[in-house]
């Protein structure tokens, strides 16, 4: 996979999870979703596919999710049974602030 | 990146949910009834060949259904002042041609017959019937491509065009608003006008949430409070001058209680709020959580927030302190950096005052055809004056430009109104700088009485001289029945200034 860029969109190639790229880094980086590498938004998800039972914790919708050292960010924009992960390492999901309503 | 997919997100989420009312006509839109109409109105945007696409007219369900569906067909949506005079809308609208402008049916012909301009009237736009094609395929997430084009009220000369990109409103939204977070029954007032940051925010920040707007196209104080009750609003945002007719027309009615129970939530913002106004607010709505936002139409609204919290410590406090950060806006939000500097560039410390600056991923600072004016750093100069105390929380004290220059001095005019504001006897005050030949400017200063006080200006001009010092006393002091604000609640500083200039001419 080659680089991210903010704003790209993947999607699960085995389960229904997509995302938005939010931050973006340099890197080349591999990110997977149920273990498997995330393929373009309009992609075929074979029958037979299957979530990696290490990276079955699933996704929520509007929930980010960030790499360790915060270089990466990205947008659940549609729930799954599969976990994110970039280079095999699973992505840990960022708390947004609860802040008072204004508009 | 795209504005579109908060809508989409929101649509899969609570398909069925209300999604936007117009509070007079009673119409309604569901979230996937929203996003289907954008599918088909971006269509006919696109197929006109418009490069903008602008709305001219009050809220109402044309308003979201414009934003997202420019935000489908790829063209930065611009809504216009609809109060401005027709020259001055005919000059705007030259500005973003090729237009499919959407308007009040009685201006359809006028600005229909300019070059490059496709009008239609909002009943058309909002009849699905006269829209055949839905845009095929999805919207462009390149996060660089402009989403809203606004008109900001220069007070001189032409209107600069704030440009918002896609990446500073997602940006504000995720940064802001946790997903889905509005309960069902939850439903917010929205009064701003639709061309105001407030009202664009608004519109985003209720999707994301889940929550049901009831729009109010003409605010009246009587209207307001009968649509909270009628549909048990639970979240609302005004201006201060709203909420002081709102205080106002309950008092009148003999009420010591606004009787809303289901109003969690008043948030106020865009001008000055009178502490008076906002002290009776807050008796009148015991139960209800206060918080002033602050924010620029160039920073993707708030950059700053006054929570309920921090209303209620400053209205217990026992210190001068602690009660005036009740005229507070309050802390930077996550992801927003906040700084004072002087006019060297300098960064100030606590409690200084200067042009408040400001960094972070909604601020945007680019003006079309004027480019950015965001430093290497990225930091934005407001041309907001103000200082921040030892904990974070920013004070105004008016736009920069209005300092008063004396005899090489600098004088904020907030400083002065300030201690103006403290006499019993005053409800009002502009203190603006007039052309003297001695001193370069003077000090003026037009004083509101409240109701059944008189003003003796000798007394006033003691009080600022004994409170600061004798530079700052205005050497012209005129009593006014009141003063000239625009309907968002911003005072006109610059009405004040020529009508002093006039009787000294």
């Amino acid at each position: 996979m080659p680089k991210l860029s903010t704003g790209g969109r993947f999607k699960s190639a085995v389960c229904a999870g997509e995302i938005m790229v939010v931050t973006a880094s340099e890197d080349d980086v591999t990110l997977t979703c149920g273990g498997a590498e995330m393929v373009a938004p309009g992609s075929e998800v074979a029958d037979d596919a299957q979530v990696h039972p290490d990276h079955a914790v699933g996704i929520a919708m509007g929930k980010r999710y960030i790499t360790a050292d915060e270089t990466i960010e990205v947008l659940c924009v549609k729930a799954g049974d599969g976990s994110l992960a970039v280079n095999g390492q699973l992505l840990l999901q960022k708390d947004t602030k609860q802040l008072p309503k204004t508009d | 990146m795209n504005v579109m997919m908060l809508l989409e997100m929101a649509s899969g989420a609570f398909p069925d949910r209300p999604a936007f009312t117009d509070g007079e006509r009673g119409l309604t839109y569901t979230y996937s009834e929203l996003f289907e109409a954008a599918r088909l109105r971006a269509g006919s945007i696109r197929a006109q060949g418009a490069s903008r696409m602008a709305k001219l007219d009050v809220s109402n369900l044309g308003t979201p259904l414009g934003l997202f569906a420019s935000a489908w067909a790829g063209v930065p949506y611009v809504p216009l002042n609809y109060r401005l005079t027709n020259d001055e809308i005919a000059a705007l609208l030259k500005r973003v041609t090729p237009a499919y402008l959407v308007t009040s049916s009685d201006r359809v012909d006028a600005f229909g017959a300019l070059d490059d301009v496709h009008a239609v009237a909002t009943d058309g736009f909002l009849d699905a019937a006269r829209h055949v094609a839905p845009i095929d395929g999805e919207w462009a997430m390149d996060p660089d491509e402009v989403a809203v084009l606004l008109f900001t009220s220069g007070t001189t000369g032409e209107p600069k065009a704030a440009v918002l990109r896609h990446k500073h409103l997602v940006s504000y939204i995720l940064s802001s608003v946790e997903f889905a977070s509005a309960p069902e029954e939850d439903a917010s007032l929205v009064c701003v006008p639709p061309y105001h940051i407030a009202g664009i925010a608004a519109i985003m920040s209720s999707v994301y949430s889940g929550r049901h707007v009831i729009q109010l196209p003409n605010f009246s104080a009587e209207r307001w409070i009968e649509l909270a009750r009628r549909h048990k609003v639970t979240t609302a945002f005004v201006v201060p001058t709203m909420l002081a007719r709102i205080v106002e027309t309950l008092e009148a009615q003999g009420a010591t209680n606004a009787d809303m129970p289901d109003l969690n939530s008043l948030a106020y913002g865009g001008g000055k709020m009178p502490l008076s106004v906002i002290e009776k607010a807050m008796s009148l709505f015991p139960e209800t959580d206060f918080s002033n936002a602050y924010g620029l139409t160039e920073t993707s609204s708030t950059i700053c927030v006054l929570g309920p919290e921090a209303h209620r410590d400053a209205v217990a406090s026992t210190t001068e302190a602690g009660r005036r950060r009740l005229v507070s806006v309050g802390q930077a939000l996550p992801g927003v950096e906040i700084e004072i500097r002087d006019d060297k560039g300098r960064v100030l410390g606590a409690g200084e005052r200067g042009e408040i600056y400001v960094r972070g991923e909604q601020v945007s600072g680019e003006y079309e055809g004027k480019g950015s004016v965001v430093d290497a750093d990225g930091w934005f100069p407001t041309r907001d004056a103000g200082s921040m105390d030892d904990e974070g929380f920013l004070f105004l004290e008016g736009r920069a430009d209005d300092v008063i220059v004396r005899g090489g001095e600098n004088l904020s005019p907030g400083e002065i109104e300030d201690v103006l504001l403290t006499h019993p006897d005053v409800a009002d005050v502009a203190v603006v700088g007039v052309p003297d030949e001695q001193w370069g400017e003077a000090v003026a200063a037009a004083v509101v009485a409240k109701a059944g006080a008189s003003i003796d200006v000798q007394v006033l001009k003691d009080l600022v001289k004994q409170e600061l010092r004798s530079s700052r006393v205005p050497a012209y002091m005129d009593v006014w029945s009141e003063l000239p604000y625009n309907e968002t609640g911003k005072l006109l500083r610059r009405v004040v200034k020529a009508s002093f200039e006039k009787t000294l001419a």
